[in-house]
C-alpha cells in the first residue's frame, strides 16, 4: 500500500488533491500552464490592464526610497537598513516588507514567484501572487527554476537558486537581538560594536540545559563576518542555503521598517560553537509523495487516532518529482 | 529648452536601478546600461539615467566641479529629479562625478556612523572604459572567489582609497561606475587591490 | 475529524463573496447610506479620521460601512488609501485661538473670556437607554444661546497662565522642518513633534490605558485639564510659487491642553507644565488621554526618573499603532506549519530524551 493511501480524505489522486495543494491559476490557456508561467496582462504601456494603480502599486517616489534602502542593504551585508515603509494594502505581519521590496524591483521581464512554507497554494500566497499579476501584470510561476524573483514567507526552496534569481524574504522581527534586548536605542549600539555576547550565552544556556542547542527556526547567522542578522522564521533547516548562494537574497520588514540584504556568494555562518556544531533537523522517513530524501517535511495528521504522513514542504519540486516519476 | 528625461518614467527608472543593483550586487561584473537619454554636456547618459532613477528631494546631490559649472546640468537635475544641489561632499546622498581622474579622496564624503553606516554617500563615477582584465582585482561579498576589472581612467592611488574605504567597514562610501553603455559597483564590502 | 486549509483562488474568491454577504445582512432591511454614517455615526467617523490621519468624513464613513462597523479595520482602509494620495506639502500650522468653538470647557477656572461652553456632550447624560430612539422620533430641536458680550474672543487657558509666568512657556516656532512619521522611520529618542504625531494616529484604546496608568501611580503628573475646545479652525498652505497663504478649507478639531504641576528642577522655577492633545473631529477621550500621556513622555525633557510604560517612548511609540499590533496579532492566524513542525521534532527529540535519562536514572536506582 502507498503511503498516500493511508489518508482518508486525499481520495485517487492524492498527490494532485492535497490540503494547500489545489493548483490555482487555472484557468490559464495551456502552454503557458504547462510551462508552469502565467501569461503576462501588459498594456501597450506597460501598466497592468485595468488595476488603475501604478506598475507594481508603489509610487515612484516611494520605490525610489525602497531602491535606495536595497543598495545599501546590498552594500553592508546583514545591516537592517531602516526605510520609510508604507501602509500597504494588506495587514502589517502578513508580508508588507516583503511586498514592497518585490514592488521596487519587479520589472515587466520579470517572472514572480510566490511561496508561504514553502507552498506555492497557501492562501497568503495566493493572495500576494493576485496582487502583483493584478497591479504589475508580470508573468508568475510556481517553478522555481523560471522564477527571477521570488517572494517567500519561511522557507527556502529546496531546488538551488541560480545567479539569475533573487529571493525576497517576509520578515516579522529583523532584529535577531530582539529578545534579549527589546530597546531599539540598545540594540543599535550592540550591532555598531559587533557586540553578540549575549547571543552567544544565550545559545550557550540551551546546550547547558538541554545538551544542544534548543532553536529551531530564525536561528541567528553571522553574515560576512560581521553582523549578526535573523534569517527570518525560516527552519534552521534552510541556514545552510543562506551560505554562498548564487542568488541574491532581500529581506523585508514592513511594520519594523527595515530591510538587509545578503549578496550572492557571502559567507553565512550559523551561530554555533566548536564543541557543539550547527546541525539541522533530519527527517527519519521520505516524503509520502515523491519519496524525496533530505528535503524538509511538514507532518500532515491523517486521522483521528494518531495517523500521520510526512510530505514536502516545497510543493514545486515534490510535484515536479511525482510528475517525473509518473513518466 | 530642457532635455527630456525618461521617456519611459516607470519603466526606465526599473531598469537602471536593476542593473545599478546588480552591479552592486556582484562587484566587479559589467551590466549594460544603455539609457535613451541626451543630457546636457558634460552630464554623461548613464550619470544621467542613475541621477533620474535615484535621487529626489530627499537626496542632497554633490557635483564635481566639471558638472558644477555648467548651468544647464544644475537646471536639468533640478527639473527632472527636485534633489536639492549641496557643495559639501561629506552632506551629499549621491555625488555626480564627471572628471573621474580628479575624484576628490573618498574620505572627503559622508562615510556614516557606526549605528547608521547607511547615511553615507553613494559616488557615481563616469568613466571611458570598463573592461574585464587586468586592473582590479576584487574580492567580498557578491564575488565568487575574486574577479578582475579595468575601469579607467581612475585617480591616483586608487586601490590604496579602496583599501582605506574597506577598513572603516561598515562606514565607507559606494561606488556607481559608469562608461558608455555600462555599469559596474564597487561596495565598501569590496576589497580591491591592484593587479 | 481534522480538516487542512485549502488554498487556492476559489476559496478566496468564496469567502469575499461570503463577505460581502454578511457585510449587507438581512436584505429586507434597507441599506445604510454613507451619509447616514456621516451624520449618525459621526463621533465613530472622528476616530476613524484621527486614527486614519486623514480628514474626510464621507471617505471614513465609506470605510465604516465597507468594515462592517469594525473601527481598527476601517482605520486601515483609509490609511492605505492615504498612502496612494500625491502630496503636495504641508499645510501651514492651524490657529486653535481663532477656533469657532461649539464647546469649550476648563476645569481650571469657573469663569473666563469666552466663557464656559458646554456644547453636545454626554456629560451629565444620565445613561439610560432611550427607548425613544427606537422608533424613529425627531429630536428636540437645540436651543439658541445667548450670545455673550465676549463671543468670539476665546483665548487658551494656557496663554492666560503664560502672561503670568505660570506655566513653561510653548517652546518657539524655530522655522526647523517638522519630521514625518509616515515619511521616515521613528528614529529614538523621537521628538515631541513626532511622539505626537504617533499619539495621534495612536490606537485610542491603548492611549486611553496608558494615560489612566498615569493617573494611578505610574508616571505620575499630577493634571488639571486646562482647556479642552472643540470647533472648526481654517486650514491654510503656503504654495511655494505664490509664497503667501491660501485657504484650503475647514476642519473640526478637538484641543486638548492639559495643565500639570511641576515643582521645579535646579535650572527651572516651580511653574505648570503643559500636555497637548489634538484630534479630528469631535474625539475628547482621544485628545484627553493624549495629553496626559504626552506629559508622562516628557519625563526625561524636565529632569523626571523614566520608570513607567506611559514615560517609556520607545515602548509607546512602538505599541500604539492600531494597525501595527492588529496585522502582528492577527498575523498568528497565517500558516506556521513549517516552524511548528521544527518545534514539534525538537519537543519529541527533548520528550526522548528526558524519558532516556529518567529509565537511566530508575535503573541505576533498581540496581541499587
Amino acid at each position: 500500500m502507498s503511503a498516500t493511501g493511508m489518508s482518508p480524505f486525499l481520495g485517487g489522486s492524492a498527490s494532485r488533491e492535497l490540503p494547500g495543494r489545489a493548483p490555482d491559476d487555472a484557468q490559464v490557456p495551456s502552454p503557458e500552464r504547462d510551462r508552469g508561467i502565467v501569461a503576462s496582462v501588459l498594456d501597450a504601456a506597460g501598466n497592468a490592464r485595468g488595476s488603475g494603480y501604478n506598475f507594481a502599486y508603489l509610487d515612484e517616489g516611494t520605490k525610489r526610497m525602497i531602491r535606495r534602502a536595497i543598495l545599501k542593504a546590498i552594500a553592508v551585508p546583514g545591516y537592517q537598513v531602516p526605510f520609510a515603509s508604507r501602509e500597504m494594502p494588506m495587514p502589517y505581519g502578513w508580508g508588507t516588507g516583503g511586498v514592497q521590496v518585490t514592488a521596487a524591483i519587479l520589472g515587466q521581464s520579470d517572472v514572480l514567484k510566490v511561496i508561504d512554507q514553502g507552498a506555492d497554494d497557501t492562501t497568503n500566497a495566493v493572495s500576494i501572487r493576485r496582487f502583483f499579476a493584478k497591479t504589475s501584470g508580470v508573468a508568475t510561476t510556481t517553478r522555481t527554476t523560471e522564477a527571477t524573483v521570488i517572494q517567500t514567507r519561511h522557507r527556502i526552496p529546496e531546488t538551488p537558486l541560480t545567479e539569475g534569481q533573487i529571493l525576497v524574504y517576509q520578515v516579522p522581527i529583523p532584529e535577531p537581538l530582539r529578545f534579549l534586548e527589546p530597546r531599539e536605542t540598545e540594540t543599535r549600539q550592540l550591532h555598531a560594536l559587533a557586540e553578540y555576547g549575549a547571543m552567544h550565552v544565550k545559545l550557550y544556556e540551551d546546550i547547558s540545559r538541554h545538551g544542544h542547542i534548543a532553536t529551531t527556526y530564525a536561528y541567528p547567522v553571522e553574515v560576512a563576518g560581521r553582523y549578526v542578522m535573523d534569517p527570518s522564521p525560516t527552519p534552521k533547516f534552510d541556514n545552510p542555503k543562506m551560505d554562498d548562494c548564487p542568488a541574491l537574497q532581500l529581506f523585508g520588514a514592513g511594520r519594523e521598517r527595515r530591510i538587509y540584504a545578503v549578496p550572492p556568494y557571502t559567507r553565512v555562518r550559523s551561530l554555533d560553537f566548536e564543541d557543539h556544531p550547527f546541525r539541522v533537523q533530519e527527517f527519519t522517513q521520505p516524503c509520502a509523495l515523491c519519496g524525496a530524501r533530505g528535503h524538509y517535511l511538514d507532518e500532515v495528521v491523517t486521522d483521528d487516532s494518531g495517523g500521520r504522513m510526512f510530505i514536502c514542504s516545497d510543493t514545486d519540486i515534490c510535484e515536479t518529482r511525482v510528475a517525473e516519476a509518473a513518466r | 529648452m530642457l532635455a527630456p528625461g525618461f521617456a519611459d518614467p516607470v519603466h526606465d527608472a526599473q531598469g537602471t536601478f536593476r542593473a545599478v543593483m546588480d552591479a552592486l550586487a556582484r562587484p566587479g561584473l559589467v551590466r549594460p546600461l544603455a539609457p535613451f537619454l541626451a543630457p546636457p554636456a558634460p552630464l554623461t547618459p548613464e550619470l544621467a539615467a542613475v541621477a533620474l532613477a535615484l535621487t529626489d528631494a530627499d537626496t542632497p546631490v554633490w557635483l564635481d566641479p566639471a558638472l558644477a559649472e555648467a548651468a544647464d546640468v544644475a537646471a536639468y537635475l533640478r527639473f527632472h529629479t527636485g534633489a536639492p544641489l549641496t557643495d559639501d561632499p561629506a552632506r551629499a546622498a549621491f555625488a555626480l562625478v564627471r572628471e573621474s581622474r580628479r575624484c576628490p579622496p573618498l574620505g572627503r564624503f559622508a562615510l556614516g556612523t557606526p549605528a547608521y553606516p547607511d547615511t553615507s554617500t553613494t559616488l557615481v563615477l563616469a568613466l571611458d572604459t570598463i573592461t574585464d582584465g587586468q586592473g582590479l582585482s576584487l574580492s567580498g561579498p557578491g564575488v565568487r572567489g575574486t574577479v578582475r576589472v579595468a575601469p579607467g581612467p581612475l585617480p591616483d592611488g586608487f586601490a590604496a582609497q579602496c583599501a582605506e574605504n574597506r577598513a572603516d567597514f561598515p562606514l565607507g562610501v559606494d561606488l556607481i561606475l559608469t562608461a558608455p553603455g555600462r555599469v559596474a559597483g564597487l561596495p565598501r564590502s569590496t576589497t580591491v587591490t591592484e593587479a | 475529524m481534522y480538516v487542512a486549509v485549502k488554498g487556492g483562488e476559489a476559496a478566496i474568491d468564496n469567502a469575499h463573496r461570503l463577505l460581502a454577504e454578511a457585510r449587507r445582512g438581512d436584505p429586507a432591511v434597507p441599506e445604510l447610506s454613507v451619509a447616514q454614517i456621516r451624520e449618525q455615526m459621526a463621533l465613530l467617523v472622528d476616530r476613524v479620521m484621527t486614527e486614519g490621519s486623514l480628514y474626510d468624513p464621507d471617505l471614513a464613513a465609506l470605510a465604516l460601512k465597507q468594515a462592517r462597523g469594525d473601527v481598527v479595520e476601517a482605520v486601515f482602509l483609509v490609511r492605505a488609501y492615504r498612502t496612494t494620495l500625491p502630496r503636495f506639502g504641508a499645510s501651514a500650522p492651524v490657529d486653535t485661538g481663532t477656533m469657532a468653538v461649539e464647546r469649550r470647557v476648563s476645569a481650571t477656572f469657573k469663569d473666563l473670556p469666552g466663557g464656559q461652553v458646554l456644547g453636545p456632550t454626554f456629560d451629565y447624560t444620565h445613561r439610560l437607554v432611550d427607548f425613544a430612539l427606537a422608533a424613529d422620533t425627531a429630536s428636540e430641536p437645540a436651543a439658541e444661546a445667548e450670545p455673550r458680550a465676549d463671543a468670539g474672543t476665546c483665548p487658551r487657558v494656557t496663554d492666560l497662565l503664560a502672561q503670568d509666568g505660570l506655566i513653561e512657556a510653548s517652546p518657539p516656532d524655530d522655522g526647523a522642518p517638522v519630521g514625518d512619521l509616515t515619511r521616515e522611520p521613528v528614529d529614538y529618542p523621537a521628538d515631541r513633534a513626532l511622539r505626537l504625531q504617533a499619539l495621534a494616529r495612536g490606537d485610542e484604546g491603548f492611549v486611553l490605558g496608558l494615560a489612566y496608568s498615569t493617573q494611578r501611580g505610574y508616571g505620575r503628573t499630577h493634571p488639571f485639564v486646562g482647556e479642552i475646545r472643540v470647533g472648526a479652525v481654517a486650514v491654510e498652505f503656503v504654495p511655494e510659487e505664490l509664497g503667501f497663504a491660501v485657504p484650503l478649507g475647514r476642519v473640526r478639531l478637538t484641543e486638548c491642553q492639559m495643565v500639570n504641576q511641576f515643582k521645579g528642577s535646579g535650572a527651572a522655577a516651580p511653574q505648570f507644565t503643559r500636555g497637548y492633545g489634538l484630534s479630528f473631529g469631535q474625539s475628547e477621550r482621544k485628545a484627553m488621554a493624549m495629553a496626559l500621556v504626552d506629559r508622562a513622555l516628557r519625563a526625561e525633557e524636565l529632569g523626571e526618573p523614566v520608570a513607567s510604560p506611559a514615560q517609556d517612548q520607545e515602548f509607546v511609540l512602538a505599541h500604539c499603532d492600531s494597525l501595527q499590533a492588529t496585522g502582528f496579532v492577527e498575523h498568528l492566524k497565517l500558516p506556521h506549519y513549517v516552524d511548528f513542525q521544527a518545534e514539534l521534532e525538537l519537543v519529541r527529540r527533548l520528550r526522548a530524551e528526558f524519558e532516556r535519562k529518567t529509565e537511566t536514572v530508575e535503573m541505576q536506582e533498581a540496581a541499587e
